[in-house]
């Protein structure tokens, strides 16, 4: 088992340029890229595209590389203390070339927890981003806020109390706000870890019909557990096992027909 | 109109470079903003350690004089005759020590009992009042324990504790002579009250972090409260001992209190009836008199001598506190 | 005999327990007596010309200590002047980029320094500003208690901004924006509370400092806002007017103490106030 599954790279089926026709370019490329936390290896020489405007999701047992695969793709990883090496391509300049203020800026994120800044009004943790990027026009700001709201599905819940405190919303709302606070600063792609995995089903249901509205504007990469959520949400999905992507395919190829015996394994609920 | 607003907030946040920013070349791997907010903070973190050094070598180099004319007799010599120029610290150190001494030995079994009784028996409001409380007695400014101690625990002394304990004891050398109020007695009291505070409540913080398990552990061995008790203290010992340390290193240096009601009289004497001196009361008392150099230059060398001893008491109770945390660390993790 | 065993250790412990109980009612004593003292010799003295007026000529009676009240309050502003940014900046470093030896060699060195006799900080502001600028003055008072200011700063500081979860500066970073924004604007924003006790409670420490103010800011019988000469403190008042042969500038000695303590205990319970509503910030 361990033996099969150290083989290299060779197994991994990339579908990516075939299956999505009606995607464009590739967004971002993922090129042999391996992750580190000091001597541990959590990804193994792991390489695929991110189209423009789809949702790609990451499934795989806990433990398999997945929230660090996605942490890579902004340069949150290092935030963390770890390492990498390999290359990501943002429309194909290098981001470990650039400045990571300005790849974050591109590249947002959403964490498994909602964490809205505490001493902040919902408000201002919408605005967080502009305001300390620099953007201090008012009228904008009231616009830019009020849009971001709207499109995290928001507005209509909190338009009359935007001056209380963050923290003092509902866990889905919460989660909801810490989107709204993503869109704001209109990152081109938006990474999700576990979105919804803090919250109860009604309010999972709401970020799922989220994502749907929102990947026509952005590229969406989504880590989850739920394989449900994968198929629900997805155009793609890619499945990772011990830091290596096993296979990566359009989420019905995936989940009906995998190349993979392992991934069959998994899908089906054999092991993880 | 929306993609309108969308092109302004991503030509703002995107532009290059932005406020912070650096230009391309040096921000690759961190931004130059980061960079200047890393050295700045690092720069005022590093005058604790200049201030630190400063302190040192400004007493060093204010005491030369002194520290070449007396050598080590400084501390052995019993003479201070500032009219003749001759510096001896030996008083002070005695004054010092013994006052410390006589406030660590009424200290440590008031303090464990305080300890004691606030983190195993009290309930929890008792405790939280009680800590309270403690917590003010640490926060008296010592000029006021110093008047206190002058107007009110001195005369009680003369009139109250002195006169049976000569009569009784009077046999013992510490207990000879004539009864002042004024001296190490009552600067050994007050020291006293100023330090509990201080070790009972570092102590019952070590004695509340000892893991549940060593109680539960004793318990279930059929011991009583107070045997269990003793299992705890013993565990929590370093700690304790740590605390102990830290209320003689503030014992060591406090000045105002000690100054007074000890008596300020160099001298050296077995009784504790009688005044002495010092190291931080001769300090307050005398830096403004120092007329001459070699004056000044041998009270900087007493204030280098007690920062030293300080320092070594500090550094061993900072030691032993950490030994205690492992200790817990270790015995949790098992 | 072992009935009699069992006994014997029923009854040590009690007598201990009780012994304990005893020790904890015995140390409380002296804080009661001198509140006690204190408040029944200060009352008589205090009166809005107490705190209002200045102190008077030897032989005449009545008089205040206004000039120490505000000496005081100078006092202390400028040693949070060289306390504060020194404190929360340090303190802001260990926190956030505290996990090499340097740090480590200054977080021990916070923990040793809060321990060093305040009279020898004095002693070191008397080298270090009396001496060369020849002159007594508030500036080298204020620069030792400020010295004294730091440890009590710095380890407060430390220790709220890492209360802060990692997610907040996870989640600014994540927005774009830098480091040091992040760390200002979120972390240091959301520790502010905790910061604040902090500052209170090393304010609440100084301004009953006497030692290092006896041979720096001096004392001054006169109305002097000038920092560059000697200044009164209500501390060195207390203290001379507790050494002076006159019974009237005794109680004013304890009246003073009375006006200490309660700036104190105001500031204590200010600290609690802030402590409390610190973790009710935190989650709700």
């Amino acid at each position: 088992m361990i033996h099969t599954l150290a083989q290299p790279q060779l197994s991994v089926v990339n579908e990516s340029a075939n299956v999505q026709p009606q995607q464009n370019a590739a967004k971002m490329q993922v090129l042999h890229l391996s992750a580190y936390f000091g001597k541990t290896q959590a990804l193994k020489d792991v390489s695929l595209d991110i189209m423009e405007r789809e949702v790609l999701a990451i499934i795989g047992p806990s433990g398999c590389g997945k929230s660090t695969f996605l942490r890579s793709l902004n340069r949150m990883h290092e935030v963390a203390g770890g390492r990498i090496s390999g290359r990501v391509l943002l429309d194909g300049e290098d981001i470990y070339q650039r400045d990571p203020v300005m790849v974050r800026r591109r590249v947002g994120m959403v964490f498994q927890k909602p964490n809205p800044f505490p001493t902040m009004s919902i408000f201002d943790n919408v605005a967080a981003g502009l305001r300390l990027g620099g953007m201090s026009n008012r009228s904008a700001l009231t616009d830019v806020v009020e849009e971001s709201l709207k499109r995290a599905a928001l507005w209509e819940e909190v338009k009359n109390s935007l001056d209380k405190s963050g923290a003092s919303l509902s866990g889905g709302q919460q989660q909801r706000l810490c989107i709204a606070r993503a869109l704001a600063i209109r990152p081109e792609v938006l990474l999700m870890d576990e979105p919804a995995s803090a919250l109860d089903p009604i309010s999972t249901a709401k970020i799922e019909e989220l994502i749907f509205e929102l990947k026509r504007n952005f590229t969406i990469v989504i880590v989850t557990h739920n394989m449900q959520q994968a198929a629900r949400v997805s155009d793609r999905t890619a499945f990772f096992y011990l830091g290596e992507l096993i296979e990566i395919g359009s989420t019905e190829t995936l989940f009906t027909k995998p190349h993979e015996k392992r991934t069959e394994d998994y899908i089906t609920g054999r092991f993880g | 109109m929306i993609a309108s607003l969308d092109e302004r907030i991503r030509t703002l946040l995107r532009r290059v470079p932005a406020p912070g920013m650096g230009v391309e070349n040096s921000s690759r791997h961190t931004n130059l903003g980061d960079r200047a907010f890393r050295g700045a903070t690092f720069l005022f973190t590093f005058m604790i350690v200049v201030l630190s050094g400063i302190m040192v070598y400004q007493m060093i180099d204010g005491s030369t004089l002194s520290l070449r004319e007396f050598g080590l007799g400084f501390v052995t010599s019993q003479i201070w005759d500032p009219v003749q120029e001759k510096f001896g610290a030996l008083p002070f150190v005695y004054g010092t020590v013994v006052s410390s001494l006589v406030a660590l030995i009424l200290a440590i079994p008031l303090s464990l009992g305080v300890a004691v009784f606030l983190a195993e028996l009290a309930p929890r409001w008792l405790e939280r009042i009680l800590s309270f409380m403690v917590e003010l007695l640490a926060a008296i400014p010592s000029i006021v324990y110093g008047l206190w101690g002058m107007f009110v625990m001195v005369p009680w002394i003369r009139e109250t504790i002195e006169p049976p304990l000569s009569e009784h004891l009077g046999f013992l050398p510490i207990f000879e002579g004539a009864p002042y109020g004024f001296g190490m007695l009552a600067a050994g009291l007050i020291l006293t009250v100023m330090i509990v505070p201080i070790i009972a409540s570092i102590s019952r913080d070590a004695l509340k972090s000892v893991p549940r398990a060593q109680r539960e552990a004793a318990y279930a061995l059929g011991a009583t409260r107070w045997e269990t008790i003793t299992l705890v203290v013993k565990y929590a010992r370093s700690g304790i001992f740590g605390a102990t340390l830290l209320g003689l290193g503030r014992a060591l240096g406090e000045t105002m209190a000690v100054t007074m009601v000890i008596g300020n009289r160099p001298i050296i004497s077995a009784s504790l009836f009688d005044p002495g001196y010092t190291m931080a009361s001769v300090l307050a008392n005398e830096f403004t008199e120092a007329t001459t150099e070699l004056y000044l230059h041998a009270l900087i060398e007493i204030a280098l001598l007690l920062f030293t001893i300080t320092i070594i008491v500090n550094m061993l109770a900072r030691l032993l506190m950490w030994t205690m945390s492992r200790t817990i660390s270790q015995g949790g993790r098992a | 005999m072992s009935r009699w065993y069992y006994y014997k250790r029923k009854a040590v412990n009690g007598l201990v327990l009780s012994l304990s109980g005893v020790a904890a009612a015995v140390v409380l004593v002296p804080l009661l007596l001198i509140f006690f003292h204190t408040i029944s010799h200060g009352i008589a003295i205090i009166s809005v010309d107490f705190l209002t007026q200045m102190p008077k000529p030897v032989g005449e009676s009545g008089g205040g200590m206004a000039n120490a009240i505000v000496g005081t309050l100078i006092l202390i502003g400028l040693g949070s002047v060289v306390g504060v940014p020194i404190g929360v900046l340090a303190g802001v470093y260990l926190a956030e980029f505290g996990e090499n030896r340097f740090a480590h060699v200054v977080r021990f060195l916070t923990d040793v320094l809060s321990g060093v006799p305040s009279i020898v900080v004095g002693v070191v502001a008397y080298t270090i500003v009396v001496l060369p600028m020849k002159q007594f003055s508030a500036l080298a008072g204020g620069f030792a208690l400020g010295i004294l200011m730091i440890p009590t700063i710095t380890r407060t500081t430390e220790e709220m901004m890492r209360l802060v979860p990692h997610s907040f500066r996870e989640a600014g970073l994540a927005l774009g924006i830098p480091q040091w924004k992040t760390t200002l604007r979120i972390v240091l924003r959301t520790a502010l509370k905790g910061i604040a006790t902090g500052i209170v409670l090393s304010i609440a420490r100084i301004a009953g400092e006497t030692a290092p103010l006896l041979f720096t800011a001096l004392g001054n019988r006169f109305w002097s806002t000038d920092i560059l000469h000697p200044i009164a403190s209500l501390t060195v008042f207390i203290y001379d007017y507790a050494r002076a042969p006159f019974e009237e500038w005794n109680n004013q000695a304890w009246a003073a103490a009375l006006v200490l303590i309660s700036i104190i205990t105001i500031l204590s319970l200010l600290f609690r106030f802030f402590s409390r509503s610190r973790y009710e910030g935190q989650h709700s």
